[in-house]
């Protein structure tokens, strides 16, 4: 799939004195199985920007194309595009309604005209992609608990199989196992299946282990678009985004600043020390050739 | 995201922002009785002049006050029309099997300008007054009935908080219906059945979201030392001024003077 | 003197919808004193939050006693007065806001306590000075950011002049801007003299306070300064709590052999010992 924003410009109620321009023209590509990082600070344009892809906005100029289609048109052909993107918002579990974790689930593939036996096939399949107990199925999703309740919502945009999955903020609230969990099955999801992965986050640690590339929005325009290392160690531009480079490369820089000859796009705490250890190991190694030398 | 809808706040500092609500909700509704009170053209005018002067002092733009009329556009034309064809008296003009009368002109064009007025009046009232001072002034005119046992306060109470969450509940709405679009809830659907289909992923979430939120701020309340709408003092008191007296006797002066005017003919 | 806050033998279940208890909290002691800085920490589920309202009578123990300035919080008489003293900030910014405007919010304490008109206007305008809002008097919330509104109900809940106040996770719905204001903020007010508990997901934040309780299970597994605490890294890891990444990456290099002197939280502090 090839998700292509041209020249996207949303004013939110245009016209009024109240009126707020939430883009500022646009334009990236997202290519097939890409997996991309969204930043930037509250009110810069995220979530507007998303909201587009999934179809689920009018521009005020430009548009969203998907394989070519127009999303933002009411004929049968773009309905077909929105359906192969799908989004959870912050807090999906918000959206759940359902008797059963079950029919929870079964939403999505139910409104896409499935039959019968393809919908539980659907449904066993997402509930497994996000370790939801199958003895789960015939509970109300509201005894779940909130982490369980979040996996549930995950599952019945999952069981869409979209090729395009947007997240915002999908660990939100989630204590530190919640999180690693949930990401690890996006993750896993995303290679199985192939599809496009965009994450909305503020979380750039986080974001750092999972996404290749990283677009930066500050004030409803692209200020950063490139491979994850490059935009997430450039602190000049993060900050002036109103946004923090990874605890990792702070340190990194500070070390740099000191002279050290480290480089400052390790992202992760894991790589931030194995390259602490490898500087200071080519320092010894440096150390032990000059004094062999200054023994001869 | 914030909807800007007719009849809201538009919050400024005029002559007519300051007065007391009290005096604006009773001259206001004063003048909607006198709008249907006036039959003689001389009361029209005097009317409508009190209302434009009004609207002058309240520093409402005038577009967005005429804007308010949108609302009533078809009931008006349902009105008129009504009226243009049903009214007895001296016939203009044949169409098929209806005639239309002078009279019927007459009475049909005098309604809409009563519903006008009403609107208008109604606008302005909403856009000099915040929904916070129009419950204070409702709390506090029927505070005397809390003496024989109305809920007046925990009411007052009740419609502070839910002023306070609508735009909330608005976004929540959004967000929800935005959510079950994604996963294919037609909203837009001609199809009366899926329409109707399309209810409960919406109410179900946005209900359970009203709980919760319900919930927290109850505990917060308490959290805050809230126990019961008793013996609570206020920040903000009620107090009538010198312009508030006056707008008040020239409320009335208008008021003895259309009045007047409909009983010398 | 006694201590400020004191829980002696403090349990706490309830009652499942399908029969049965939960045992949320088995058996906590512990005592606050005034002025501290206490950040609590643990996962979901394991207390925190039912701990903390424990703190101003919002939950009573259903075996122990809690003591507020000596006063038990079992006696309703009592609670108004302990409410006066511990404040409690939530983690929605909006389902703690009350009133149509900033002012009247943060007004909305002083009003439940009766207290005079002039007395309230004089509240209200100290605390909107304290938190920096005092040119948002008149707003609505809603053209607030969600920073500010978290500014906005501590200012509410500094207007009853507090001794204490708890934060539950006030920060984690909000970006790393308006995290840091409100942490900020809340590092000021202890800097001040009030009394601390701020519950947070994120390690970083904790490492701000003098003293971390770690809870597991209903109870509180570890107490104790952050670098004590944090020198347990197996331990919290296998509770599902992470560490600070200079914590972290110190363990590492100790682990290598690496000599760093302790209590090294922050990347900042890191790096200087590092140099």
């Amino acid at each position: 799939m090839l998700i292509h924003v041209e020249n996207l410009s949303h004013t939110y109620i245009p016209g009024t004195p109240l009126a707020r321009v939430a883009l500022h023209g646009v334009s990236l590509k997202v290519g097939p199985s890409e997996r991309v990082g969204v930043v930037g600070r509250t009110g810069s344009g995220k979530s507007t920007l998303v909201q587009h892809i999934a179809g689920l906005l009018m521009p005020t100029e430009g548009r969203v194309l998907i394989d070519g289609v127009p999303v933002h048109e009411r004929t049968t052909v773009a309905r077909a595009a929105r359906q192969r993107v799908g989004l959870a918002f912050q807090y999906p579990e918000d959206q759940i309604f359902e008797q059963t974790v079950f029919r929870e689930v079964a939403f999505g593939p139910r409104n896409l005209g499935l039959n019968k036996t393809e919908i539980a096939e659907r449904v066993r399949w997402a509930l497994g992609m996000v370790r939801l107990d199958p003895a789960m199925e015939s509970r109300s999703p509201f005894t779940l608990s909130g982490g369980e309740m979040r996996r549930a919502a995950l599952a019945s945009i999952l069981a869409m199989r979209p090729e395009a999955l947007i997240l915002d903020e999908p660990t939100a609230g989630l204590d530190p196992r919640g999180r690693r969990g949930l990401l690890a099955r996006v993750r896993t999801w995303q290679v199985e299946t192939g599809a496009i992965l965009i994450l909305v986050s503020h979380n750039l640690d986080e974001l750092a282990r999972i996404v290749e590339r990283v677009i930066v929005l500050d004030r409803g325009l692209v200020v950063a678009d490139g491979p994850v290392r490059q935009v997430l160690s450039n602190g000049a531009l993060l900050s002036a985004a109103g946004l923090d480079v990874p605890q990792s490369v702070t340190l990194l820089r500070a070390l740099h600043d000191a002279g050290w000859d480290v480089r400052t796009d390790r992202l992760l705490p894991e790589e931030a020390f194995e390259e602490i250890v490898r500087v200071d190991a080519g320092h010894a190694t440096a150390l032990r050739a000059l004094q062999s030398v200054e023994a001869r | 995201m914030n909807l800007l809808l007719p009849g809201m706040y538009m919050a400024a500092d005029s002559a007519l922002h300051r007065l007391d609500p009290r005096v604006k909700m009773g001259t206001a509704l004063v003048l909607m009785v006198l709008a249907f009170a006036a039959h003689s053209l001389a009361s029209y005018v005097l009317l409508t002049t009190f209302v434009i002067v009004v609207a002058i002092l309240s520093a409402a733009p005038p577009m967005a006050l005429l804007r308010t009329l949108r609302t009533i556009f078809w009931l008006g034309c349902l009105m008129f029309f009504f009226h243009l064809f049903t009214t007895p008296g001296q016939p203009l003009v044949a169409v098929g099997q209806l005639t239309i009368t002078r009279e019927g002109l007459l009475t049909g064009a005098a309604q809409i300008y009563r519903l006008c007025l009403l609107v208008i009046i109604s606008a302005l009232l909403t856009f000099t007054t915040s929904p916070a001072q129009l419950a204070h002034g409702l709390e506090v005119l029927f505070k005397p009935l809390a003496q024989i046992g109305l809920p007046v306060r925990e009411f007052a109470m009740v419609l502070t908080i839910a002023l306070r969450f609508a735009p909330a509940l608005l976004d929540e709405i959004d967000k929800i219906s935005k959510a079950q679009q994604v996963r294919g809830v037609d909203l837009y659907s001609r199809n009366p059945l899926r329409q109707m289909q399309s209810w409960v992923p919406l109410f179900v979430p946005i209900f359970v979201a009203a709980f919760r939120r319900a919930e927290d701020l109850a505990t917060a309340m308490e959290a805050r030392g809230f126990r019961g709408t008793q013996h609570r003092t206020r920040l903000h008191q009620l107090r009538m001024t010198r312009q508030d007296l006056q707008a008040a006797l020239i409320a009335l002066a208008v008021s003895l003077a259309i009045l007047g005017l409909e009983r010398s003919i | 003197m006694p201590p400020f806050i004191e829980l002696r033998e403090l349990e706490y279940s309830y009652p499942l919808d399908g029969g049965g208890q939960v045992a949320a909290l088995r058996g906590i002691d512990l005592t606050i004193e005034r002025g501290e800085f206490i950040a609590l920490v643990g996962p979901n589920g394991s207390g925190k939050s039912t701990l903390v309202r424990h703190l101003n009578g919002l939950l009573l123990p259903t075996k122990g006693q809690v003591r507020v300035e000596g006063l038990l919080t079992s006696n309703p008489r009592n609670l108004w007065a302990i409410r006066q003293r511990v404040g409690m900030v939530f983690q929605n910014p909006d389902n703690q806001i009350v009133a149509s405007t900033v002012e009247e919010d943060v007004a909305f304490g002083p009003e439940n306590a009766a207290l005079p008109p002039d007395e309230i206007r004089r509240r209200v305008d100290e605390a909107l000075a304290t938190v920096g809002l005092v040119e948002y008097r008149t707003h609505p919330p809603q053209m607030l950011s969600g920073g500010q509104r978290q500014l906005l109900a501590i200012a509410g809940v500094l207007a009853t002049r507090p001794a204490c106040i708890v934060f539950d996770e006030p920060a984690s719905m909000l970006d790393p801007a308006n995290r840091r204001q409100v942490l900020d903020t809340i590092r000021q007010l202890n800097s001040e003299g009030l009394t601390i508990v701020l519950i947070t997901q994120a390690m970083e934040e904790a490492t701000a306070a003098r003293r971390v309780l770690v809870m597991h299970e209903g109870r509180v597994a570890m107490d104790g300064p952050p670098v004590q605490v944090f020198e347990h890294d197996a331990q919290l890891r296998d509770w599902g709590l992470d560490l600070p990444t200079a914590v972290e990456i110190a363990h590492h290099l100790r682990e290598r052999g690496w000599q760093l002197p302790q209590g090294l939280l922050t990347v900042e502090q890191l790096a200087r010992a590092l140099c």
